[in-house]
């Protein structure tokens, strides 16, 4: 398993947000986490990366535990992890351009082939050409697109996505599911998406977990999801909330 | 009734604890910034452009400030003087008020208000929109790329804004001696010489660095503690000028016990 969650748990002050999650994530493949807004979706996504430190619980990535890293290994880790922020998260004083080689310059890489790799990332996103601009001067489509970018410049073993597609109209969506897709294919890369749009769960996903109550309600794929009997599964994927009040 | 007596010791515990606590998070604040300030290759790079924006960008609002205060030193002096003390105290007045009390401590409160609400909006600001994450998740230590050559900066240019400011004071009470007192540039030079011992510099230096290091700390901290949306990167703001600003008359009544007894 590359990514591998045991029974992991995360409170903030009295309210309990991750209550024993435990996931598996295959070498090569996409995950879909879906879930209600507040769920605990994007906290279990910043333990993978260290960003949050479970209250209880493992998270292994590449072999590795990552609550007993030192600040070093954590970093080389990072290295091999590509984030994508829910709003791109793009460093609004810096050109496209800078936001995309941030990590390429921690890298210590020559500036040519900080260059090279910043117009080949800008490329896979389609946005050859914009290294110049301000982010203010992008649409929010645009925006994530380069916050994919900045995250596959590192040529990254796994890229995490924080609702990639929130706030998008439905055509932006699409270009932005596509993209996760053509980079999964292109890259070979281990994705984990959190969202809680069924369709781009459907789209890009080859395993979807829901989360539910601090844990993992279902796992399965995306026609073994259509078919579940669990009614707060079936609510949630038919945004149906009569079908999920009262069950626990 | 028993509630009425409990409720002023609940909320004298509460208080002590939020102070406690809040010391406990300045000090892990702190010894992160120490941590990053090993990280040199980080913030080595980024330390001119930080004394360029706290310190040349300030020195227009500094030096304002300093013109003014010694146009206002050489007309009180010369009011308060009138018939009982010989002119030129003016001089010494100016030099010594400017250059021990109000050169420093009006440059650091007028900085504290420019620089450690600047510093506190764009950390918050980074912090609320997930920046500060992002350069964690490309391996950047936030505290070594946003914190030290903030501090670092302050640490250095505060007493060279300070200079400027004690300088352009004396030279607007110079002005104001010259154009509307009756008093003579020789007489005005003589006071401003009669007192003068080179420790005042000294001490005027020492106290604008702690400054500077006061108010871009507390501007980092109020910055990175900002949780929740634009509400709170105001109120982080707002806390940062506030406490920046007491720190700073604190500290100036710290270094005049410390130094000028």
């Amino acid at each position: 398993m590359s990514i591998e969650i045991r029974d992991l748990r995360k409170a903030f002050g009295p309210k309990i947000v991750l209550s024993g999650v435990s996931l598996e994530v295959r070498d090569g493949e996409t995950l879909a986490v879906i879930g209600s807004s507040g769920v605990g979706k994007s906290v279990l996504l910043k333990t993978i990366v260290g960003l949050l430190t479970p209250d209880a619980g493992t998270v292994v990535v590449d072999g590795r535990e990552v609550r007993t890293l030192g600040r070093e290994e954590l970093y080389e880790l990072r290295r091999r992890v590509g984030y994508v922020f829910q709003f791109a998260a793009l460093f609004d004083s810096m050109t496209v351009f800078d936001n995309v080689a941030m990590g390429l310059r921690r890298m210590r890489l020559p500036p040519e082939q900080v260059a090279d790799r910043v117009e080949e990332a800008l490329d896979r996103v389609e946005l050859l050409g914009y290294g110049d601009r301000l982010p203010a001067e992008l649409s929010g489509g645009q925006r994530k697109r380069v916050g994919l970018a900045r995250a596959v410049a590192f040529r990254p073993k796994y890229l995490l996505y924080d609702e990639p597609t929130t706030g998008l109209d439905p055509v932006t969506t699409t270009v932005i599911d596509t993209l996760i897709r053509k980079m999964s294919s292109d890259l070979g890369v281990t994705s984990v998406v959190i969202t809680h749009d069924m369709t781009s769960a459907y789209r890009v996903a080859g395993r979807i977990a829901m989360l539910f109550e601090g844990r993992i309600r279902f796992i399965g794929t995306p026609d073994e999801i259509r078919a579940a009997a669990d009614p707060v599964v079936r609510g949630f994927v038919e945004g149906r909330p009569d079908l999920m009040q009262g069950v626990a | 009734m028993q509630r009425t007596l409990t409720a002023p010791l609940a909320w004298v515990g509460r208080s002590a604890t939020d102070v406690a606590a809040s010391f406990g998070r300045f000090g892990s604040f702190s010894l992160r910034v120490a941590r990053g300030g090993r990280d040199l290759g980080t913030w080595g790079g980024l330390l001119a452009t930080q004394m360029a924006r706290l310190g040349v960008q300030s020195l227009p609002i500094a030096l304002f400030v300093a013109a003014f205060t010694g146009i206002v030193l050489a007309l009180q002096a010369s009011y308060t003087f009138t018939g009982a003390v010989p002119l030129y105290f003016v001089g010494v007045l100016v030099q010594k008020t400017m250059i021990l009390e109000l050169g420093p401590v009006l440059t650091g409160l007028a900085l504290a208000g420019r620089v450690g609400a600047n510093i506190a909006a764009e950390i918050g600001t980074m912090k609320v929109t997930e920046q500060v994450d992002a350069l964690e998740t490309l391996a950047y230590d936030p505290f070594a790329y946003l914190a030290v050559p903030r501090i670092v900066a302050g640490i250095i240019m505060f007493p060279v804004v300070v200079v400027f400011a004690d300088a352009i004071g004396v030279l607007g009470g110079w002005i104001t001696a010259v154009s509307l007192l009756d008093l003579s540039t020789p007489e005005f030079v003589r006071g401003l010489q009669l007192f003068f011992k080179p420790f005042d510099v000294q001490f005027s230096l020492i106290k604008a660095a702690s400054f500077g290091l006061t108010v871009t700390s507390v501007g980092c901290f109020f910055g990175f503690g900002t949780t929740g949306g634009a509400e709170a990167v105001g109120r982080s703001t707002t806390e940062a000028v506030v406490a920046g600003s007491m720190a700073i008359l604190v500290l100036d009544a710290f270094w005049a016990a410390a130094l000028l007894r």
